[in-house]
């Protein structure tokens, strides 16, 4: 399914859950693309950076495309030169997510991820003009701004992805808040995040569920599902769809999205699917009809 | 020494009135609508108080810095467009912007007028500023306070730009121009729409025994004993539980201000070009104590005196100021 995608792990996994996760990715599931790289916190990248090319291997083996992601947040002298190796990475297309990354890629084709802020048509067009050759979008942008600029994508010839599964990235910071729960700082870690493996829960002092804590990154605590919206999101011109990989089985969850895709089953058949699936946390898709990111609302609504 | 530039908020024409007043360098203001990153209700200038108050701080010396700085959604670019076609009209002597687009229409059209990156693009390396200063002409980048001020007087030497830093008011966790905290849980966007925790949007719930529950729509963001004062519901300013953490705390930061009056001298030092006092939510008597102490604090150091700061705790949060990460790396 070319126009289904995997995005990047953004939690801590360790190194040998992360290669079983791929191998299982390469040999399963039906994503055409797959976002490999750490967004989120530099200091995570020499536990599993050596098995990358034996990961990107074998998802090529599969017949996937593979993008290198790189991070969101650069300050640092290593984060720096992190993506400055990523930039100057030969074979892959790369997926730029930070604007620091755009000083130097303007010479080569890039991607542009959703962590950067892409928010319209003119922007677009301006980064298009400097390479940009596809844009995945910050998952707060409601349906009718998108459908704006997927027309405008469609006329430049540029790809255009949405996240339609997984949780809403809605923060990042230079804290650590991972580190900031267990009263270290981001110096000191010691790689706390690692305890978990789709987030920290953070709840109000009246019990709700609310907030994700992903070392430096906030996320909601519900999982954005737009398997209801595939059709409209096809007809108005989205190319791509990206899945955010959770801790639950993503294989199955990328069969279903695979088969609404192709139209082999219906909006109704791919919710009731991915509802038995028995995820951790309830669905939202809020942002997508303009209102609150953490609502669920059924067909009528869209 | 360089004498920095001492940039202070104006939410109304009667709080530039009293910033310039108080001895301001240059006031930044937006107008009232979505194109500024403090879209209140009750804030920000009509086109005529614009003008008006470009002529009156220029009648004074003072410089008019417009703030055009969130992201115009694609079906709304025109919004941007006329408040900065506005603000040229008006003379401001600077656009503050975020998105590439705006930067982009605001080279093409206006060469001549100054553009400073706004710290909702949240330039914060070498690298970033650099593209931004390459592609748009960029003369000035508000800096994110994320950096130690080693780290800043390290960047001042890689970028061909000036640098501008918030020396006191609001002490925001997040990455500016990347939180949709407000929009997840009230439907109002930061970063499109110009708001943070909407006040339509709090509430606060007194409980049987006298505690106070504050709630951003459906949420509760804190919650307070009788005899304690309950704060204003920020999201990222808010007390929770984690599986750790039984004990309800501040997952993010605590109610708190930046108050950099300390660090001024080494600031400059580090070659920081612009002091930005933040707050234009804030009332009159907020901006005439503050820019009046920090006028008094930046002279004094420029004639070589050691500066006497008059106390600001009243005008924090929650009564409470910190250096920030501008002090230490321990903060991240």
């Amino acid at each position: 399914m070319q126009s289904l995608t995997l995005g990047p792990v953004i939690y801590h996994w360790k190194p040998e859950e992360r290669r079983d996760f791929y191998a299982r990715i390469a040999d399963e599931a039906p994503v055409g693309t797959v976002y490999l790289g750490e967004v989120i916190c530099s200091k995570r990248t020499p536990y599993f950076e050596g098995d990358y090319p034996d990961i990107i291997e074998r998802l090529e083996r599969g017949g996937k495309k593979v993008v290198l992601s790189s991070l969101s947040e650069v300050v640092l002298k290593r984060e720096r030169e992190m993506l400055a190796a990523i930039c100057e990475t030969e074979g892959h297309e790369i997926e730029i997510n930070n604007t620091a990354g755009l000083l130097d890629v303007a010479e080569r084709p890039h991607r542009v991820g959703p962590l950067m802020n892409i928010y319209n048509d003119e922007t677009m067009r301006y980064l298009a003009s400097k390479g940009a050759t596809h844009f995945s979008l910050p998952v707060e942008l409601p349906a009718g701004v998108v459908g704006e600029m997927a027309k405008v994508a469609k006329g430049l010839g540029v790809g255009v992805e949405v996240q339609v599964f997984g949780r809403a990235s809605l923060a990042v910071s230079a804290r650590c808040y991972h580190a900031r729960a267990h009263c270290r700082t981001k110096d000191n870690c010691q790689f706390v995040c690692e305890e978990d493996p789709d987030g920290m829960p953070l709840k109000t002092v009246t019990g709700q569920a609310f907030l994700t804590i992903n070392g430096i990154q906030t996320l909601s605590h519900s999982y954005v599902n737009l398997v209801g919206e595939i059709a409209a999101m096809q007809a108005m011109g989205v190319s791509h769809f990206r899945l955010l990989p959770q801790r639950v089985d993503m294989v199955a969850v990328a069969g279903v999205f695979a088969d609404r895709v192709t139209g082999r089953i219906d909006a109704a058949e791919a919710s009731a699917r991915l509802d038995a699936l028995s995820m951790p946390a309830p669905f939202s898709n809020g942002f997508w009809h303009g209102l609150q990111g953490r609502r669920q609302f059924g067909p009528k609504v869209a | 020494m360089k004498r920095p530039e001492l940039v202070c908020p104006a939410g109304t024409p009667a709080a530039l009135r009293t910033a310039v007043e108080a001895g301001a360098d240059a006031v930044y203001c937006g107008f009232q609508n979505a194109t500024n990153a403090r879209n209140f209700p009750g804030l920000n200038f009509t086109p005529e108080e614009m003008q008006a108050s470009v002529a009156h701080a220029h009648d004074h010396g003072t410089k008019v810095l417009l703030a055009v700085n969130t992201f115009p959604t694609a079906g709304r670019f025109n919004l941007w467009r006329e408040a900065v076609d506005m603000g040229a009209r008006f003379g401001v002597d600077a656009f503050i912007v975020a998105d590439i687009g705006v930067a982009d229409y605001v080279k093409r059209t206006y060469p001549d007028i100054r553009l400073h990156l706004s710290v909702q693009a949240a330039a914060s390396s070498p690298e970033a500023i650099r593209y931004y200063a390459r592609e748009f002409g960029v003369k000035r980048v508000v800096l994110p306070r994320i950096l130690t001020v080693p780290e800043i007087k390290q960047l001042a030497r890689e970028i061909p730009c000036e640098i501008e830093t918030f020396i006191f008011g609001n002490h925001g966790l997040m990455v500016e121009g990347r939180c949709s905290l407000t929009n997840y849980v009230t439907g109002l966007s930061t970063n499109m729409d110009g708001v943070c925790s909407p006040a339509a949007d709090v509430h606060y719930d007194k409980q049987a025994d006298g505690s106070v529950t504050t709630r951003l729509a459906d949420f509760t963001i804190d919650s307070f004993a009788p005899d304690e004062q309950a704060g204003y519901p920020t999201i990222c300013k808010g007390r929770y539980n984690a599986p750790n953490r039984p004990d309800a705390y501040y997952a993010f930061e605590e109610p708190i201000s930046l108050n950099l009056s300390g660090l001024l001298p080494a600031l400059i030092e580090a070659g920081v070009d612009a002091f930005k006092i933040e707050g234009r939510q804030r009332s009159r008597a907020y901006v005439k104590s503050a820019v009046s102490a920090f006028r008094k604090a930046v002279d004094s150091i420029l004639a070589g005196q050691e500066p006497e700061l008059a106390d600001l705790i009243a005008l924090t949060e929650g009564q409470k100021q910190t250096e920030g990460a501008f002090k230490t790396k321990k903060w991240r």
